[in-house]
This record gives structure tokens, sequence and C-alpha cells, in this order.
């Protein structure tokens, strides 16, 4: 038995004969090393569940009815039980709220605390916010302070509710009595909300400079304060209490100036200039504080530390602020600093982990301090070694901390090489630590401390740790020693190395990003690519090699592979089978990848073509379920039969370098490291990339790029690589070869849900424009067809035949009456035939009538809006949907839309002023349609929530769905 | 300070303390996450821990675990250390404290806890200023203040402006 565990067993042997104790389990202070006995330490409890125990004494006034509850609840056997016993509980508290006989105060606290315990257990409660705003105004000051902490802790919005509060709170506030001052005070600290915000943000801080306010009320004012500027920062102007504020820092009272730095360290980031002066309060305060006698601040000496949470701020506030100018200030704070990191290096003055943790605090806020200020070479170097120090300290925290700060040194220029001198510690500890969280310190240090000096060793030691790193880190870890090697890379063939190494260790957290970068230097720089078609050759010779090994083979060798062709090991056939023996394990982006490998190898090796024709013409491929699988294999097949070999070669020339650009592997941890960090744009630019890299994995993603990527002129200049096959829109060679398909146009209905007019169809020959109107029921739309070509269209027919000519570069007109019988969701078809120079078009376009074109705007006020919200409240009448925006959230354009839509946009009507509301009656002739909707645009996330409510389902669901594409 | 929690070893919260606004469901799922990591976790571990954009201090008391959810740039250290005074006032107040103390007296766990902290920032570090204040407030329990303040109040409610 270790001391400790005497001492355990003592003090809990001792309890068994204390009254009021008994069978309790204790746990003084104990520190981390006596945490393992708790298993001793853990018995009596487990015997005394088995009793109806409640401690005997209860400080303050006992609420007998209170703990006979919780301990009824604790023998509870499950949790069936326990459901049951707080639903009878609940029942009877019930009953006794309704029941004519008026309560007595103490029973009313006893109930509502017990509401509370029930709340803080787990359940809802929905009922008992009256009782407790009754408390408020009891003349008992335990009941007020139940009150008080029953709405602290379930707040409710509801707003009468809300100025009763207030009420209450303004005149406790008013009271003069501090007790209750605080109480007040408290109550909005916790709550915090604006309408509190509101009501008080004028007064508190009258009270918080008042001279002759109490000190802890001040206390309280000052936290009270902050808590509503940070909440509503609108409403709390400091205006003429500034230097009035700031003085606080002077106050006699340790305690006021603790709770006030918080507030002006708050106050201070947001304006700077207007609280400067703090700055040599603080430093003044700190002096005299550092200076100071372990016994000078009396109760404010924590474990023979004086003052150290205020020392703390105080550090942290001058974080805010750039190093003094007054040099006599700054004198003093570097004299201040220097006292803190001798203090570091002094004997402890108590065993207890309690005073080197509270002195360590300091001394770590003080880095921070001089790492913000990076103007001291000597203090950062003394920093330096000091945290060198704790780098092999027994306590973790210690470890973490100091690995933690040292990262955040690293970048400064100061103290970059002292830094360094630690990295055999920190490798290390990279190895040797037990803790994953200390691990990723470590690893992150490496990160920072990284330069070409030491870049092979730190990229090494990554790897090798990679091998049996956590889950949890190994993505971040790859992104790190991706993002080294290639900036801290002199030669480029150690970075093909360590990339391929990354994917052969951990290819599974190898995102596209990273195999993407490797393949654009690669292509980028002629001298490394020999090299790089050597090495993934060999690499492919594994039995068992990951895809994304098989995802860079392919694109390289596509590329280069007749750079090793001249070995007769490397032959482009023996290229080629090692890549085909591959294919059959990989993924469909893979496969597709290795199709447009195997078109480039026949530019590269013309000796391969008729074992590739081979290839592509099996069924497998060419009649492979995928379509785009299928697509490339006839496209391909079909080019290397039919295109001479010039074409061949321009079309299937070597890939242009890439714009030199950041690496999108850097924007991705930045992404990972915190958002804010990487603009979107940077990121999307990331995934273009890979557009063009994968041979375009996706026809979608290359017909959606509308407006010019850096990479457009890639494409289109040098139409060299086999991507453009899959564009439509490129207009190259190869989408002659095929006749143009495709009915993508259907969408265009959507673009109409919002409006009347505009173009429906455009291809080279016809131009469909539409103009429409509805009254009620009946609409009436005007088509007009536009022949855009020199040539005569002939027998023009639509399903109502129409002018069977249309004369080249004429327009006709058709009108179509509409009526709306009931609600619908598919819109009518028109399908149109025309002869053109001897080729029958034919042409199915869908009529964009949508339900809301027979809407009729509904007026209403917010009281009727809400009614009606209620009345339509059936799970079946709602439609919601949650989107990502498709276009900026400009609430002008919102609002057009809205209109667009047909309905009534109503103001003043959602109490989210960001919020629209809409209103309006669907006409057909069966019936009448009452719809509500409501969009809730969250423009941080960058999404919406649309709400669709109407009296008929279906009405609801083909709403929402409509209005689902148009934001 | 964003958020204080107390559990116990079987994962059962004693007493939670938010000092930013969240909907409840939020701190459910916030709750049941970290009691989660922080169990998992083993003795000798380090006392920090970075989840979500928070770091977690947290420290273990025989069956009790206190946890604090603090912003980047806080003090991991102080953080401790204001966990470990809450402890030792808890303690005093209680008398040698045990769980049993926080889950039957857990209203004055929360006022010892309003006294010392409020809106997540130390308030008052001294020992016995805060229990001075609570012990103060244990005394005014049966006094009576002034009645015109109750009577006003009364007409407020009544005819509500």
């Amino acid at each position: 038995m270790t001391g400790t565990e005497v001492q355990l067993a003592n003090q809990i042997g001792r309890s068994g004969l204390e009254a009021g104790h008994v069978g309790r389990k204790r746990w003084r202070e104990l520190s981390a090393r006596s945490v393992t006995s708790s298993v001793r330490v853990q018995r009596p409890t487990e015997k005394s569940r088995t009793r109806a125990n409640m401690p005997a004494v209860s400080k303050g006034d006992g609420m007998r009815g209170l703990a006979v509850f919780i301990s009824d609840i604790r023998n509870c056997k499950s949790k069936e039980a326990e459901i049951k016993r707080i639903n009878k509980e609940l029942a009877n508290i019930r009953s006794k709220f309704k029941g004519d006989k008026a309560l007595d105060g103490y029973s009313k606290k006893k109930y509502v605390c017990k509401l509370l315990f029930i709340f803080l257990l787990g359940h809802d409660i929905d009922f008992g916010h009256m009782e407790a705003v009754n408390l408020l105004s009891s003349n008992k000051y335990t009941e007020k302070q139940i009150g008080y902490l029953f709405i602290s802790v379930l707040v409710n919005s509801n707003s009468e509710l809300i100025r009763l509060i207030n009420n209450a709170i303004k005149n406790d506030l008013s009271s003069r009595n501090p007790t209750f001052m605080c109480l007040a005070l408290h109550c909005i600290a916790n709550v915090g909300s604006r309408e509190m915000a509101e009501a008080f943000a004028g007064e508190i801080p009258r009270i918080l400079v008042a001279g002759d306010t109490m000190d802890s009320v001040k206390q309280s004012a000052a936290l009270c304060l902050l808590r509503l500027y940070k909440t509503s920062p609108d409403l709390v102007l400091m205006g003429e209490w500034t230097s009035r504020v700031v003085h606080l820092l002077n106050d006699q009272h340790m305690g006021v100036v603790t709770a006030a730095i918080s507030l002006i360290t708050c106050l201070s980031q947001k304006n700077p200039d207007e609280f400067k002066t703090c700055v040599s309060l603080a430093v003044s305060r700190l002096s005299r504080i550092v200076s100071s006698a372990s016994t000078d601040l009396q109760d404010y000496t924590y474990y023979f530390v004086p003052a150290p949470w205020l020392s703390c701020k105080l550090l942290r506030l001058l974080q805010c602020y750039p190093p003094p100018e007054d040099g006599a200030v700054k004198g003093r704070l570097v004299e201040c600093l220097e006292t803190i990191l001798n203090k570091a290096q002094e004997p402890p003055k108590s065993k207890k982990v309690q005073h080197s943790n509270a002195k360590n605090a300091i001394l770590f806020e003080a880095i921070s301090l001089i790492i913000h200020y990076d103007s001291e070479p000597n203090l950062l170097v003394r920093a330096c070694n000091q945290l060198g120090q704790f780098l092999q300290h027994r306590e973790t925290n210690l470890r973490y901390l100091a690995l933690e700060s040292m990262c955040t040194l690293a970048s400064s220029e100061f103290s970059h090489e002292a830094v360094k001198t630690h990295i055999e510690t920190v490798i290390n500890a990279l190895k040797t630590e037990r803790d994953v969280s200390v691990r990723q310190r470590a690893a992150d240090l490496l990160y920072a401390m990284c330069d070409r000096s030491n870049a092979k060793q730190i990229v090494a030691e990554m790897l090798s740790y990679l091998e049996t790193a956590d889950y949890s880190i190994r993505e971040e870890m790859v992104l790190k020693v991706a993002i080294l090697a290639e900036k801290y890379a002199v030669d480029y063939s150690w970075y093909v190395d360590t990339i391929l190494n990354l994917i052969r260790i951990a290819g599974d957290y190898v995102s596209e990003e990273v195999w993407y970068r490797v393949i654009q230097i690669v292509i980028n720089r002629d001298d490394v690519q020999g090299y790089a078609a050597k090495t993934v050759f060999e690499a492919l010779q594994a039995p068992a090699c990951h895809e994304n090994m098989v995802k860079v083979g392919g694109y390289i060798l596509g590329e280069f592979g007749n750079l090793i062709a001249g070995d007769p090991r490397s032959s482009p056939l023996v290229q080629f089978n090692l890549l085909h023996s591959k294919f059959h394990l990989c993924s469909v982006p893979t496969r597709a990848l290795l199709l447009s490998a195997y078109i480039k190898f026949i530019n590269l090796f013309p000796e391969t073509k008729s074992t590739i024709q081979e290839v592509l013409r099996s069924d497998s491929q060419i009649r492979n379920s995928d379509v785009e699988l299928q697509q490339r294999a006839v496209e391909y097949l079909k080019l290397s039969s039919i295109a001479s070999t010039d074409v061949l070669a321009t079309v299937l020339e070597e890939m242009p370098p890439f714009p030199e650009r950041e690496s999108s592997i850097l924007a991705k941890l930045k992404k990972k490291k915190g958002p804010g960090a990487v603009s979107v744009n940077e990121l999307e630019e990331g995934k273009r990339e890979g557009g063009e890299l994968n041979g375009g994995g996706e026809r979608g993603d290359n017909s959606a790029i509308s407006t010019p990527s850096p990479s457009a002129d890639l494409l289109g200049l040098r139409t060299g690589p086999p991507v453009t096959a899959a564009a439509p829109s490129a207009g190259s060679l190869l989408v002659d070869v095929f006749s143009e398909a495709g009915p993508f146009f259907i969408l265009f209905i959507l673009l109409f849900v919002c409006k009347n007019n505009g173009v429906l169809f455009e291809n080279q020959l016809l131009q469909i424009g539409i103009k429409s109107e509805y009254r009620q029921n009946l609409g009436r739309m005007y088509l007009f067809y536009g022949n855009k070509t020199s040539v005569q269209f002939i027998t023009f027919t639509t399903t109502v035949t129409l002018e069977p000519l249309i004369e080249g570069g004429a327009q006709v007109q058709q009108v179509i009456n509409i009526e709306c019988l009931t609600d619908f969701s598919d819109a009518p078809l028109l399908n149109i035939k025309f002869r053109y120079g001897g080729a029958l078009q034919n042409l199915t376009l869908k009529l964009p009538v949508t339900i809301n074109k027979f809407f009729q705007p509904t007026e209403m006020a917010s009281h009727d809006f809400f009614q009606r919200w209620k009345q339509l409240s059936l799970p079946q009448q709602e439609a919601q949907k949650i989107f990502k925006a498709n276009h900026a959230m400009d609430t002008e354009v919102l609002k057009a839309k809205l209109l667009g839509l047909g309905m009534a946009l109503l103001e003043n009507v959602d109490p989210n002023p960001e919020n629209f509301v809409c209103a309006g009656v669907i006409q057909t002739k069966a019936q009448q349609v009452g719809s509500l909707l409501r969009l809730e645009p969250n423009a941080q996330a960058q999404m919406y929530r649309l709400t669709v409510r109407s009296s008929k389902d279906t009405v609801s669901k083909r709403l929402c769905e409509l209005l689902a594409e148009q934001f | 300070m964003q958020f204080m929690l107390l559990f116990s070893r079987q994962g059962k919260l004693r007493l939670q303390k938010w000092y930013v606004p969240l909907s409840d469901k939020e701190k459910k799922k916030i709750t049941r996450e970290l009691v989660q990591t922080v169990l998992a976790r083993k003795p000798k571990m380090c006392s920090f821990l970075e989840w979500r954009d928070l770091k977690i201090v947290y420290k273990r008391y025989a069956s009790l675990y206190f946890c604090c959810a603090i912003e980047d740039q806080d003090n991991e250290l102080i953080t401790l250390e204001i966990i470990h005074r809450y402890v030792e006032l808890l303690d005093k107040y209680f008398g040698s404290v045990c769980e049993l103390d926080i889950i039957f007296n857990f209203e004055k766990a929360y006022f010892i806890l309003d006294e010392f902290l409020l809106g997540g920032e130390a308030q008052e570090t001294s020992k016995k200023n805060v229990l001075k204040a609570i012990e103060q407030a244990d005394l005014l329990q049966e006094v009576s203040t002034q009645s015109v303040t109750s009577e006003h109040l009364c007409k407020c409610i009544a005819t509500p402006q």
C-alpha cells in the first residue's frame, strides 16, 4: 500500500464513525497519483447505494420533501421505474400548482426545486415557470434564490414571462440590498438574452462605476456586462464610462480587479484605441504582484503563488496590444517578464501540484506575451530554453503545453534556430508518448520547426510514425508530410519517393489533393518525369498496391511511359499488362482514368494499338453498365480506328504544364485547421484541378463550369488531353465524331418557376421564347419559335399543328390557352417536329407551367399568419427542405424571386427580420388551396430552410420541390 | 470558459453550467460526446484535449470528473486550478464533500459556482470571500426585507405594461 492509499483508507475508516457521513466516500483533493487507488475508494459507495442514504445534515434550510424525492429516484432500479416516479411527482406538483389552496412560499420553493432537479436529470419541463417567477418577488432570500436559479437554468422565451422576470430583476437592482442585487446580476449573466440586454445594458455600467456600490456587486456587475457584451455588443455602450472602467484596474479590492479585467480585455479586443490607457495600468499592477512576497496578498495568494488568476489575465490583456511605446513602461514590463522567467528556475515553495500549476500558468502566459511581441530576442531564447526543460518534465500536462507553445515559437525568426535544437526530444516524444493528444502536439511541432536543413530527417520520422499512428490523426499527418516534402524538396526524385511512400503506407488517408499534386509537379518538371515513371512502374509491381497508387501510376505511365520503354523489362506491352492487371480491382473513376491512359498508350506506342483495341472492344468495356466507362471505351475505340496518326498525336499530346498556384493541399490543411483561414475559392480551385487531372471523371463537372477557370485555356488551346472528349461544349474534333445527344434541357423548366418570360430552349438551329400570363386558374402562353439558321425548316409541327413552314431567320408565334383543373406536379409536354435540310428534327420539351403560376397573393397581418400557420399543423400538410444555397444570398434577389413565385411577401411577420414569409391561394377549377411559406436563410452556413404548409399535401410537396432549386 | 460539466464515473451528469447560448438538444449532444470521450481516457493521460474548436480541461476527483471547455486563447493550467478552487470551496462548505452532497444539495453547488465564476470568468478567487458570501446568504434566509419591494412587484404583475 502506498502512502496515499493508507491515508485514503484511514479517511474512509474515520468517516464511518462520523455522524451524518455514514458510508460516504470522500474525495478531498486527490492528486493525480491517488486517483489510481480509486478502486479501493469505490467500494463503500457500492454498499451504500442499497440504503436510502441521504446526508443527515443539510446545510442551510433543508427541504425534506426534496431529499426524499431525490433518494427515491436514486433507489429506482431501472430507467422505467425512474420515469414512473418522475411522472408521479410531476402529476403531484401540477395538481398542487393548480389547486385552489394557495401554496405557501416554502412549498412553492420546494416544488420548483423538484422541477429543476427533474429537468437537470434530462427530462422536459413544461410548467412551473410562473411559480418560479412568483418566487422572485418573495421576501425570503432562499425562495428568491431558488426562483432565480430556476429561471437561470430554464429560460423560456415566452415574452410575457420575460417582462415579469425583468420587472423582478429591476426591483432587486434598485433595492440597494447588495445580496439581492448580486442575485439579480447573476441571473442576467446566466441568461444573457437580448431582451435582458435591452432592459439592463444601460443601467449596469452605472452600477459598476458608482462610488457607493459594494465591492461584491461591482464584481457581479462587471462580469454581467461582459456576458451582455458578448451576446449583444451593439447594446452595450461604454461611452462616458470608459475611463472609469479602465481605472478599475487600480481598485484596492483584488476581487474587483479580477472581475473587471475580464470585461476590459474583451472590450479592448474590440476597441483597442479607446481602452489603450489600460496598458500602463496593467503593467504597474502586474509589477506590484510579481514583486510581492508570497504572503502579501493574503487570501489572493494561492499555494504560495501571488494572485495567479489576476496575473494571467493581466498578461492576457497586454496581448491585445503591441509592446508599450513608453520606454519606462516597457522597461518595467520586461523586468516583470524576466522575474517570471527567473522564478521558474527557483526551487518550488511547495511540492503540491497546485503550486506548480499556478506558477506555470503565469509562466506560459508570459511566454505567450513574449511570442506575441516577437521583438525581444533575449526573452524569446530564454522562453525557448524554458520550454525545452518542460519537454522532458515528468508531468504530462507540462510536456503537452511545452510542445504546443513551442509551435508558435518556431515561427519567430529569433527563436526558430533555438527551437530546432530540440528536434531529437520532439522526435522521441512522437515515438514514445503514451497519450495520443501529446503525440499530436509533437507532430505539430515537428511540422512547425521543419526547414530545408532538417526536412529530410523530419519527413522520414513522420513517415515512419505514420505506420503506427492513430487513425484519428493520420489524414492530417499525410497532408503535413505531403506539404513538407513539396516545400523543401531540393531534388524532386526525393519528393516523388516520399509521396509514393505515403501512398504505400497510408493510402487510405491520401486525399485526392495529395495525389493530384504529385502529378502536377511531375508534369511541370521534366527533370523528374523519367524517374517518376520508373518509380511508379516499380511500385506497381507489388502484388497488392493501393488504388491511389494505380491512379498515379496510370496517369504517369500514360504521359511518360515512353521514357522507360527502352528497357525491355518495362517495354510498352509490359507496362500495359501491368496496369491492366490492376484494372479489375479498381473502382469506376480509376478505371475511367486507366482507359484514358490506354488511349494515350496507343499514341505513345503504336505497337500496343491492336492489344488495346482488343481490350476496348471487349464486352466488359464497350457494353459496360457504367455509362462513363462505356462512353470512354466507345469513344476511344472509335478515335483510335478513324483518326489519322497526326490527328491522334495532336489530340493525345502530352499534358501542358499546370499554371503555378498555391498548393491545394495547403488549402486543405488550412481548412482542417480552422474555418476562415482559407476562402472557398481556393478549395474549389483544388476541385477543378481535380477535374482536369483525372481525365474528367464526371461529365457533369465539366459542363458545370460556367465561368472560365484558370485552367480553361489549358483545355481549349492545346486540345490535348482526352478530357475534352467528355465535354459536350468543347466543340473539338472528338465531339463531332458522335451525334449530339441528351435531353439535358429538361431542367430548363426550373428557370421559369419564379418568372414568366424568357428563353425556353435554344440550340444551333432553334430558339424558343416564351411569354405567359396567368389569372386565377387560367393562363395564356405565347411561344415564339425562332429559326437561327439561314435555311428553311419544313413541316414544322408541334403537338398542336402550327404553320407548316418557318422561313430562315424568321419567327412565328403560337398561343396556348391553359386552364388549371386541379393541382398537378407534371408539366405538360410540347413535342416539336420539323425538317431541316432534309434531316428530321424531333424535340420534346416540358412547358414551363408549374402549380405556382396559379397563385393569388394574399396579404395578411402577423397575427393572422400565425393563426393560419397553426391551423395547418397536420404533418402531411407541411413540407420542409434544408438545402445549400446555389446563388449568392442577396436579400433583394431573394425578394424578387419570391414575388415572382406569385405569393404575397409579408413584411414584419417573422420575428427574425432575415426570414421571409409568404402567403397565397392556388386557384384551380376544382378547389382553392391556401398555402403559406417560410424561408429561413442561414448566411453563415450558406444554407436555407424552406417550410411550406398548405391545405393539400401534394401541393406542399410540389412547391417545396420547385422552390428548393431556386435559391 | 464556455461551459463546465460535472459527471460521475458511471457517466451520470451531476452539474452543468453553460456560459454560451445553446439549445437543449445541443447541450445534450455535447454532454454525451464529452462524457464518452473523457471517460475513455486513461488515468495518466494529460488533462487537456482538443475537441471541435475548443480546448477541454478536465480533472478527476475520486468518482467525479470536472470538465471545462475553454477557448483557444485561454490558459489550460489556470483553468485546472479553477476546477481545484471550486472543489476546495465545495469541500469547505460541505465539510469533506462527496458526490452525494452534490446530488442532494445541487442547488447549493450552483450557488457556490455562481459566486466563484460568472459568465464563464472568475468573479472572486479568494476562498474566504466566496464562502463569506454564501454563509451570509444562508444566514439571511429567514430575514424578510421591506415589504414595499414585493408589493410594488405584485402591482407590476397585475397590470402588465
